[in-house]
């Protein structure tokens, strides 16, 4: 008999169960981003980038361990996922083999060559999203500027997405960032879209807020700060809605593989997430800095852990623990 | 030319390669190979260092005394790097702007040093040389190839020719970056161990030494304490198994009488 010691909790999450809950919670903001790029012309694009990073990510895996001989573990859909989340990071005028460039190293390198699922020491589609930034940087910043008509292919004007607007020090339109009709990458322009996945995943106890709610806040706490601003609501606002923050947060910090797992170590995670997005963002070259403060949090996970790891009931704290 | 010597060389430059399987020298491997003709100006510079000061070492091993023994070492580094920085500067001043402060770091490279530790202050000028070929060589074909790898994809030419960009390839421009390095050395050092190539650490299934218990060509003393523990642990097998057939034959033995 395989008796393990207690306590005995049951539970009927599996790795699929999850991940499902993610692909949906992932479907409005997708949905959204779609709509909102058709409008620029790309909507067709915008698809066939979320087609592409879903397969490319799926046979990626299901290759590299019919090659290496391990088990197939597409089925627990975590290759789906980060196929989901690396689309919504990827601006709607991007070419489709930059996006499927970016699915075999998501899954190649960030994850398999790691140990796969569980084992991959940083989110693996921002990691692929930074790759893409640094080697591709004009495609990626390629944001489809705002006109009716139609396409007039790859080469169309790129325009400047709110976050960049307010860097440059113009005024910027909350209502229309909250919505998300303004441009930027296929998800992370709507925070109304995110938020109802967000609660949709709260709701199922897949994510506690912890993470999302610390990181959001201590940006703001340094926004106000450091923004040159002081208490201006308007430029706060902007900070939120703005770039990948929401998505991040809800989406991306909150990775299980690539979390700490302690209380207290996922509030000093979504801590050290909040000062590291305001220092890019305020102090550093480019307008938005969500991916690079995620996956560097990422790499100081197992260091949080170890100084977070709760005491267990009846033990003395171990002082020199090694 | 002795066989032991031309062995010497081969060793450097396949089995004990200093980039894929000792991983010495690793900033200039990461810093300069973003071009093909930097790795291997790179390269061929700290070849010839290496020859020059492993015969000057060796030449004066039994001169130097043992406690400053690293003083001395890197004082005749120096000199030697000191003239090929100024040879570079007046014939190949591209290059020399090219490695730029990679050149004088040539001193303190651990090749060079560890060479002259484990190698030249143990052995003769001729074996010395040998071996500072070997190993200059081998670390030129490591920069080289990486190098190559790093220049085709991340700029779509090789040694400076157009191959694939005129064919509309868009470069991945990562990897002359400084992530591209480690991308691509761990891929070739990947592959090395793949295709189990003749290395030190590529050992043939049930060893229990990373070395194999193979002591040609390796001089430091933990080689010898582990030759000496695979000798033992042979020697204890042996024992149990003469001691197992003993105690069958005895137990038979028993049975007979009974």
């Amino acid at each position: 008999m395989n008796v393990s010691a207690a306590p005995h909790v049951r539970s009927n999450d599996t790795t699929a169960s999850i991940m499902r809950d993610v692909a949906i919670a992932l479907a409005p903001t997708l949905i959204f981003g779609i709509w909102n790029f058709n409008r620029y012309g790309y909507g067709l694009n915008a698809f066939l980038l979320i087609v592409v990073c879903v397969l490319f990510c799926v046979a990626t895996e299901y290759v590299y361990e019919k090659l290496m001989k391990k088990p197939i573990t597409i089925g627990d859909l975590s290759a789906t996922v980060t196929g989901l989340i690396l689309a919504l990071n990827l601006p709607a005028t991007l070419p489709l083999w930059i996006a499927a460039l970016g699915s075999i190293f998501a899954i190649l390198v960030v994850k398999m060559v790691y140990g796969g699922l569980g084992q991959n020491f940083m989110n693996p589609a921002l990691g692929a999203r930074c790759f893409l930034v640094i080697s591709f940087a004009a495609r990626m910043t390629a944001f489809p500027a705002e006109f009716a008509g139609v396409s007039t292919g790859v080469d169309t004007v790129a325009t400047a997405t709110p976050l960049t607007a307010l860097k440059a020090g113009a005024t910027v339109d909350i209502t229309k960032m909250f919505i998300g009709t303004t441009s930027g990458t296929i998800g992370e322009t709507s925070v109304v879209a995110i938020l109802i996945g967000a609660i949709y995943l709260v709701a199922r106890k897949v994510i506690s807020l912890r993470i999302p709610a610390s990181y959001i806040i201590t940006l703001v706490v340094f926004v106000i700060l450091f923004g040159g601003k002081g208490f201006d609501v308007n430029f706060i606002l902007a900070h939120i809605c703005g770039g990948g923050l929401i998505a991040g947060a809800f989406f991306m910090a909150t990775d299980y593989v690539t979390s700490p797992i302690t209380p207290l170590g996922q509030i000093v995670f979504g801590i050290i997430l909040g000062i590291l997005t305001g220092i890019f963002r305020l102090f550093g070259g480019s307008a938005e800095g969500v991916s690079y403060a995620i996956i560097i949090t990422n790499l100081l996970v197992p260091l949080i852990e170890r100084f977070t790891m709760p005491k267990a009931f009846g033990k003395e704290a171990v002082k020199n623990e090694k | 030319m002795k066989e032991s010597n031309f062995k010497y060389i081969i060793n450097g430059l396949i089995k004990e390669n200093p980039t894929f399987v000792l991983m010495l020298g690793m900033c200039p491997t990461m810093a300069v190979t973003t071009a093909a003709m930097n790795g291997l100006g790179m390269g061929l510079s700290t070849t010839v260092v290496l020859i020059l000061s492993n015969m000057m070492i060796s030449a004066l091993r039994k001169v130097i005394p043992d406690t400053v023994r690293m003083p001395a070492y890197i004082v005749v580094v120096a000199s030697f790097v000191t003239i090929v920085q100024f040879l570079l500067q007046a014939f190949v001043p591209s290059l020399y702007a090219a490695l730029g402060l990679y050149i004088p770091l040539i001193v303190v490279n651990c090749i060079i040093l560890g060479r002259a530790e484990s190698f030249a202050s143990k052995n003769g000028v001729i074996a010395s040389m040998c071996d500072g070929i070997g190993m200059g060589l081998g670390f030129t074909v490591a920069l080289t190839l990486i190098a190559m790898v790093r220049e085709f994809f991340g700029t779509g030419t090789i040694f400076g020719v157009d191959v694939i960009k005129h064919l509309g390839y868009e470069p991945i421009s990562i990897l002359v970056l400084a992530p591209g390095a480690f991308l691509v050395l761990s891929v070739l050092t990947a592959l090395q161990n793949k295709l189990k190539a003749p290395s030190a650490t590529n050992v043939p299934k049930g060893d229990a030494i990373a070395c194999g218990g193979n002591c040609f060509s390796c001089a430091d003393s933990g080689c010898a304490s582990n030759h000496k523990k695979l000798a033992d642990a042979k020697e204890a097998a042996k024992a149990a198994k003469e001691a197992e057939k003993a105690a069958k034959a005895a137990e038979a033995e028993a049975q007979k009488t009974e």
